[in-house]
């Protein structure tokens, strides 16, 4: 006689028990210290951080660890813990002109108050593999340059320079309180400031496939990197009780405006305009591709013409970009669908015996 | 919602009605279908159309003329409740409030309107069309929209109104991809007309086919008007259109009206120094 | 025995209390889809994050939880969220219908009769019934606002056109108390009749898409279709290979690979019971 398939509970608990091992691997090398993670394998750490929207590189050390190296199952890690921990209240913006830099550069100026500073970037690297990485791992010869990340001496942004001259969209300071993206539903249409909320903690992947796609012609926008900056601000908070505000840490961002040409609209002068992307860490290309998506998505405000690329289509890149909504939707059509595809089988089958009807009236 | 349920039954059954008597007559009108009054619409310092006004008496079809960046089509927008206009009022003659001002009418009531009373025969029926919806789904939306529930009553309209519009009812299943141009106006024509709509806007209905596939168009456009007492208002560039279709036409330049009149009187007789331009650009035929 | 490095059932108090202000605005104006500020949980969205928030704001100490997934008991997933209210609230869990005060299900919805004392909550994974035919949320949300359901319609004719009967099996749309056009979650449209005039209170939780609705008890729901193409809640033509039961909704199993098949209940709880008697 037949007995329905029991066991899923045990089946799950062997399940997970040959993951532990899995991830241990061989068990005469020695196990990966967090902590080797959190310094050797920074740039990782800091997309978990930035898409987990979490800055705790220890925390995020642990989830690839637990994740055995799947960054988006580290980055749901570190988001479902984030759901649990109380909120305290919002920071006073952090002040980015205000950065300690370990790099910043240009495209649009030579040259500009405060420099070109190249800091640790893979950029003029030769995309040769390095095989003394293989066998040993020491550090260069090279002594460091001298200073390193500046001292906190403002470096105003290179924007900043244009804009006196009227050449560029002013970004006046707006005062309204933003929507606040992990309390509230996502309203469509969306204002700039939860736009880019959505953007800063959106898939790397998806946002820079779209800002390539803008490149390419799908919603041209002529950007060029006005400045991108990397290094360590201030984060402060307003202490009710003292009455002012105080540092209560720091953190790493990476900062990119782009400059872009616009050529003026029915509402709008020729001027340029800007782009923008903010994100924990060094996590540049992620920055770069924010930046671009941020401008091709404020076409309407800017009077520009809908090309319908799916750039500059808000509800598309808004809805698609979480990639824990994603990975989560996409993955889940391997649990059982047996009842949806029971009524499928058998309403083809009762389409397909209507179908044969019809071809013997015919016949 | 219970006044748009309740009124939008009303129609469709009054509706039911006359598709089943198309010969009623109409009675005697009492005053103008559409009055409009000082309508102005402007785009930042650019005038769009402005302090538009005129009347539109039941069964009269006026013509709106003039080249392209004209205003016409913004009259049309703002008229159809596409666009809202800065400043002016639309009357229309409802069936059950008598005049209303449509632009201070709430979203679902104007929508209402849209669909049952209305009828908007786009340019490019693309933008009036499902394209992916059969034929007869197309025609049968609107008195889907309106409560019909009964697949087989709606079929047959549908149906009756392929074959008004002169297509084979033998297609009834198939989408609009597979039609020609022409066959594609005609099939919008039917799925605004199946409402029995009073009022009809029309966005250059004959642009973009060949110049036969217009003359076969316009026969049946005429047609339609005359039969279901129809009025229109005609938004085109073309005057050999107008001259057929249109009982009456304004002519309007930067967004201003500068002659209004009887078509004939206006076609053959312009006063207005640009009309004159209009007519005489225009080949004689 | 509960996890106590977590508030009872996970969320924290203030989210529960944001979520419960969602159900019961949602069981105000039945079929309406409220928006509500969706958690990341530990488990993946699409896998129930709707529904075990939704389970979790209403879940209290004394309940009752039953979990199922298609209908069974001790499917993976279904195992997987039962184990994990038993770890975060240490509630007492069944497998039988009769005996559970709050069922979270996905797919089904179980062949005893509900009653007034129970909760069933579903886990949604697309709320938006029109969303096939329109992918805009903006213009979704306008179309129910305005009852513009014209096009919903259409679908269906479409259907008949072309294959002579109205072709969706599951996720059927149904129209609530005479308003809003619903999407009862991917339940087979056998299940369907079960919505209407139900005595349970009905939660739709949806955590990706951070929509919460609801059917207060007694609704009336009808599923769409025509005078003359009148719904019909189908079903596998056999009756159960293990309880007998001719009125309950089928698996098909493969049993060999010669094309052998059978047919066993869904429900596994009704099956048990009713293969001893007791249903």
């Amino acid at each position: 006689m037949y007995v329905a398939v029991k066991g899923g509970e045990r089946a799950i608990d062997a399940a997970h028990a040959w993951l532990d091992r899995s991830r241990r691997g061989p068990v005469d090398q020695p196990v990966l210290d967090t902590a080797q993670i959190r310094d050797q394998m920074g740039l990782a750490v800091t997309r978990v951080m930035a898409e987990g929207s979490l800055y705790d590189p220890d925390l995020a050390a642990l989830a690839i660890k637990q994740a055995c190296g799947d960054l988006i199952e580290a980055i749901f890690l570190i988001r479902a813990y984030r759901t649990t921990l109380p909120r305290f209240g919002a920071s006073i913006p952090i002040d980015t002109a205000a950065m300690r830099l370990k790099r910043r550069v240009s495209a649009t100026f030579k040259d500009a108050p405060g420099g070109q500073i190249l800091g640790p970037t893979f950029d003029y690297t030769h995309r040769l593999l390095d095989f003394r990485l293989m066998a040993d791992g020491e550090l260069p010869t090279e002594p460091l340059a001298e200073g390193g990340e500046t001292e906190s001496a403002a470096t105003p942004h290179v924007l900043s320079f244009l804009n006196r001259d009227g050449l560029i969209e002013d970004a006046a300071p707006d005062e309204t309180p933003p929507a606040d993206l992990t309390r509230e539903p996502m309203e469509l249409p969306a204002d700039r400031t939860l736009r880019l909320q959505a953007l800063a903690r959106g898939d790397e992947g998806f946002l820079l496939g779209l800002a390539y796609s803008t490149q390419r012609g799908y919603a041209r926008n002529h950007a060029f990197v006005g400045e991108l900056r990397i290094g360590m601000v201030a984060v402060e908070m307003d202490i009710p009780e003292l009455g002012f505000a105080i540092e209560i840490g720091e953190i790493e961002v990476t900062e990119c405006e782009t400059v872009n040409q616009f050529k003026g609209s029915r509402s709008e002068p020729a001027q340029f305009t800007r782009g923008y992307g903010l994100t924990f860490g060094q996590t540049e290309r992620k920055a770069l591709a924010m930046a671009l998506v941020d401008r091709a998505l404020r076409w309407e405000e800017l009077g520009e013409e809908d090309q319908g690329a799916p750039a500059q289509d808000q509800e598309f890149v808004l809805s698609h970009c979480d990639n824990i909504q994603a990975t989560g939707f996409l993955e889940h059509i391997k649990l059982p669908h047996y009842v949806d595809f029971q009524a499928e089988l058998e309403l083809v089958r009762r389409l397909r015996a209507g179908l044969s009807d019809q071809d013997e009236d015919a016949a | 919602m219970a006044l748009l349920d309740a009124s939008g039954g009303d129609i469709f059954r009054e509706e039911e009605a006359r598709m089943t008597s198309s010969s009623s007559k109409y009675p005697e009108p009492d005053g103008p279908l559409l009055s409009v009054r000082s309508v102005t619409k402007r785009y930042g310092a650019r005038i769009g159309c402005e302090d538009i006004s005129f009347d539109l008496w039941p069964g009269e079809v006026l013509g709106v003329v003039g080249e392209s960046g004209s205003g016409k089509s913004t009259l049309l927008g703002c008229l159809s409740g596409q666009l809202r206009p800065d400043a002016g009022e639309v009357l229309f003659d409802t069936r059950d409030r008598g005049p209303v001002d449509t632009l201070r009418m709430s979203e679902p009531q104007r929508r209402h309107l849209a669909r049952t009373d209305w009828a908007f025969v786009h340019q490019n029926p693309r933008d009036g069309l499902r394209m992916g919806v059969s034929a007869g789904g197309n025609v049968g939306e609107r008195l889907m929209a309106g409560g019909a529930r009964h697949y087989g009553r709606i079929r047959e309209a549908a149906s009756d109104w392929l074959g008004r519009v002169e297509i084979d009812t033998g297609r009834i299943d198939d989408r609009p991809r597979q039609f020609s141009g022409g066959m594609q106006q005609r099939l919008q024509i039917a799925r605004n007309l199946v409402s029995g709509p009073r009022l009809a806007f029309m966005d250059e209905p004959t642009g973009g086919l060949d110049v036969s596939v217009q003359a076969r168009l316009l026969d049946l456009l005429r047609g339609l008007v005359r039969d279901m007492g129809l009025s229109a208002v005609l938004v085109t560039h073309d005057l050999a259109v107008v001259r057929l279709l249109a009982d009456r036409l304004i002519v309007m330049k930067d967004g201003r009206v500068v002659e209004t009149g009887l078509t004939d009187q206006v076609l053959d007789d312009p006063q207005h120094d640009y009309t004159q331009l209009l007519v005489s650009s225009v080949l004689q035929v | 025995m509960s996890d106590q490095a977590y508030n009872f059932a996970y969320l924290d108090e203030g989210t529960k209390r944001m979520i419960r202000r969602a159900i019961l605005k949602g069981i105000a104006v039945p079929g309406y889809q409220v928006p509500f500020a969706s958690r990341e949980m530990p488990m993946p969205y699409g896998w129930g994050t709707g529904g075990v928030q939704v389970t979790a704001a209403v879940l209290t100490p004394g309940d009752v939880l039953k979990v199922i997934d298609q209908g069974a008991d001790d499917t993976t997933n279904a195992v997987s969220i039962r184990k994990f209210f038993q770890r975060t609230a240490g509630v007492a869990t069944t497998e039988r219908t009769n005996e559970a005060t709050m069922i979270q299900t996905r797919h089904r919805i179980p062949e005893t009769p509900l009653t007034g004392d129970q909760i069933l909550v579903y886990q949604v994974p697309i709320p938006e019934p029109m969303r096939f035919l329109e992918p805009r949320e903006t213009e979704t949300r306008r179309i129910h606002a305005l009852a513009d359901y014209g096009l919903m319609q259409v679908r269906l004719y479409e259907d008949i056109a072309r294959h002579g009967e109205i072709a969706t099996s599951y996720a059927y749309p149904v129209e609530v108390a005479g308003r809003y056009v619903m999407d009862p979650s991917p339940i087979p449209k056998f299940d369907n009749p079960k919505l209407d005039d139900c005595p349970a209170i009905q939660l739709f939780g949806a955590g990706r898409e951070q929509r919460i609705y609801a059917l207060p008890p007694y609704t009336h729901v009808r599923s769409l279709d025509f005078e003359d193409h009148p719904f019909t809640a189908s079903k596998a033509d056999h009756a159960c290979a293990i309880c007998g039961s001719g009125t309950s909704y089928l698996d098909e199993v493969i049993t060999d690979d010669a094309g052998g098949r059978m047919f066993v209940c869904s429900d596994t709880d009704y099956c048990a019971q009713n293969a001893k008697g007791g249903a």
